[in-house]
């Protein structure tokens, strides 16, 4: 039985008056790929910016890697990457300077050498590394911060819509990178309004809808359950 | 339908362009320049008004009743006697221009071919433009006394020489100043000699609080706008750090960019400096440790500007809003350096007082005057008020960053006005 990474009590966030994510509970197993699925406004990226100590928790608790997030955000930001959705990076650095940016916030020079070689592979932009970001495409520049996600070997990324608004095959590429680490030990917290790149990544999956969530399992279980062809039909059927 | 297709676009391009954020600066502005030129008009009746004066008329002979008749109806004479002590404190009460004193002898003298001596001595308030105007006033005064005695004594066909003929009358003259007495020199050549170096300090001031502000406000409005600031937040590093470090940086950069500008305003400066004076001569330059002192002082307010200005830049959306909110601290920059070139800060009034206080750019200016007669506590009193002000900024930054508002923006109603100028 693998242990948590994550577990989500009961939680809670409230911006004045407005609810966003209403009582809500789920955990996440070490190595595991994890899906929050919902329609735009429904919560995800609140969930995830809690989970990234970005904003702080109404009500609830949240552990991460047995760290309560409420006390212990600084030793939670060691061990996670978040990857915001439409995330940028700095323009006027080159691709290189910026994974080198990231890395000496983790460890030593030595140690940061190796992250940002490492970034460098999976970013895997040749001789674009070395120019300004500025220069960078859409997809180009999206490749480079899953190359900072992953360089720093966390335990746990967090990625929000990772493959939004990119083409097709960078999206392809991208979800490819993302199997590729989860199967070397990083657990993956992922949210998507893509119904169809969450069968094809998560080994389970939450659907939230307004705040809550409204069902989760395994893809495959799920679509037994409502005996549909897809996650979408899924969806379409629970929140009905 | 083209007409209906452009008042469409039009209309749209109205609602764009007219947001609180574009209205506001002009608003501001437009009021700063009506009050400018209510102090403009003060120059201006100042100029017009009999300038306050006090006598002491020691001669008894014609030209003595000559400069008593000028004075008596183009001034207003707060005290006419014979006791120098008396005249001086009777005039300084008041607020006066200058005590004239027309000594033994005077007409004798012009008469006999000599020059007959005013002797002047001068009150002055402060080192702006506005503290020398009556004194200006007063020496024109003294020049129509000389073309009336000189009137008297072509007409009276004497033999005295030309020059003395055409120029009877010169004046002896001290500069009475915070209680200290400066022989032979008067508040318009102090004034200028003053301002050549004093008026480095508040262009110094300004440029640095524009600069660096303008640096570490758009710093916040980019880390928006191009979402890095959400990765930033998420990495292992305290809060305060990133707020220290975002203030040097941008101290630094303001640094070098003010350095440029000075180095191009010195040259500037060096061109227009042509008299042989200088205020060691009067004792009131400003020595080694005196320097270091408004170091420490422009230090702290540029500190202050840059807190200041990281606090506005949390409530930037974008680069653009962030430019927005890098007014107030512009107007807090120039409103000091404005006022004190008129005048200094103890003959402002006191609500006038208090708000320039309270404005951390107002003290290296009041600091580099404090120095130049001594007056340490002011500008000690500066350099702390600056610093606290600093901290709290800090910490109110600080717990910003560590608070939901930075990611999910202002959601308070206090936020709310800063919310529509950031628009």
């Amino acid at each position: 039985m693998r242990e948590n990474m994550i577990e989500v009590k009961e939680l809670i966030k409230k911006y004045g008056d407005v609810t966003a994510v209403d009582k809500i509970s789920f955990q996440v197993k070490k190595g595991e790929i994890f899906g929050l699925i919902g329609p735009n406004g429904a919560g995800k990226t609140t969930t995830l910016r809690v989970l990234s100590t970005l904003l702080k928790i109404s009500e609830g608790e949240v552990l991460i890697d047995g760290c309560d997030l409420d006390k212990e955000s600084a030793e939670i930001r060691k061990k996670i990457s978040y990857l915001p959705e439409d995330a940028g990076a700095y323009k006027n650095l080159t691709g290189r300077e910026y994974l080198r940016f990231i890395a000496e916030f983790f460890d030593g020079k030595v140690l940061a050498s190796k992250m940002v070689k490492k970034g460098v592979d999976i970013a895997d932009l040749d001789k674009k590394i070395d120019d300004k970001i500025d220069t960078y495409s859409k997809g180009m520049k999206r490749r480079l911060l899953v190359g900072r996600t992953f360089m720093i070997n966390p335990k746990l990324a967090i990625l929000d819509e990772p493959t939004s608004g990119l083409d097709v095959i960078n999206a392809r590429e991208i979800r490819q990178l993302i199997k590729e680490y989860a199967g070397a030990g990083t657990t993956i917290l992922l949210s998507s309004h893509n119904m169809l790149e969450v069968d094809f990544l998560c080994e389970r999956i939450s659907l939230i809808d307004d705040g809550k969530i409204v069902e989760s399992g395994s893809p495959k279980g799920l679509k037994n359950k409502y005996d549909a062809e897809n996650i979408e039909e899924v969806f379409t059927k629970v929140v009905r | 339908m083209r007409s209906k297709g452009l008042l469409n676009i039009t209309r749209k391009e109205i609602k764009e362009l007219l947001t609180p954020s574009t209205i506001v600066p002009v608003l501001v502005i437009a009021l700063f320049f009506a009050s400018m030129g209510n102090i403009m008009g003060g120059f201006q009746e100042e100029v017009e008004e009999k300038p306050v004066i006090g006598i002491v008329n020691e001669d008894s002979g014609e030209h003595s009743k000559t400069v008593m008749s000028v004075l008596e109806e183009k001034s207003e004479m707060v005290y006419n006697g014979t006791d120098r002590e008396l005249g001086s404190k009777y005039v300084e009460e008041k607020g006066g221009t200058a005590l004239l004193i027309i000594p033994e002898n005077f007409s004798n003298k012009i008469d006999d071919g000599e020059t007959g001596y005013i002797m002047v001595r001068w009150f002055m308030k402060g080192m702006g433009v506005m503290d020398t105007v009556s004194s200006g006033v007063v020496e024109g005064l003294i020049e129509e006394i000389n073309r009336e005695v000189s009137a008297t004594l072509i007409e009276r066909e004497t033999h005295l020489p030309s020059s003395h003929l055409q120029r009877p009358i010169l004046k002896e003259e001290s500069t009475i100043i915070q209680e200290r007495e400066l022989e032979d020199i008067s508040p318009s050549i102090l004034g200028g000699l003053m301002s050549s170096q004093s008026i480095m300090i508040p262009i110094i001031t300004m440029m640095l609080i524009m600069m660096a502000g303008g640096t570490i406000i758009s710093s916040m409005g980019m880390e928006k706008e191009d979402k890095t600031l959400e990765t930033l937040l998420t990495l292992p590093i305290k809060r305060s750090s990133i707020v220290v470090g975002k203030l040097v940086g941008a101290a630094v950069v303001g640094l070098i960019m003010a350095l440029i500008y000075m180095l191009g305003f010195g040259f500037y400066m060096q061109t227009l400096e042509v008299s042989d004076m200088h205020l060691a001569d009067y004792g009131l330059a400003l020595s080694l440790s005196d320097y270091i002192l408004v170091g420490i002082s422009l230090f702290t307010a540029l500190l202050a500007g840059l807190a200041l200005s990281l606090l506005l830049g949390t409530f930037a959306k974008n680069y653009k809003s962030a430019q927005t909110l890098l007014f107030p601290v512009t107007a807090l920059a120039l409103i000091p350096m404005f006022v004190f070139m008129f005048t200094d800060i103890g003959n402002l009034p006191t609500v006038l007082q208090g708000v320039m206080y309270a404005i951390p750019f107002s003290h290296p200016i009041i600091a580099m005057r404090g120095l130049m007669f001594d007056n340490y506590t002011i500008v000690f009193g500066g350099i702390l008020y600056s610093t606290i002000f600093s901290i709290v900024m800090i910490a109110l930054v600080t717990k910003i960053f560590d608070s939901d508002k930075l990611v999910t923006g202002s959601m308070s109603k206090k936020g709310g006005l800063i919310d529509k100028l950031s628009r």
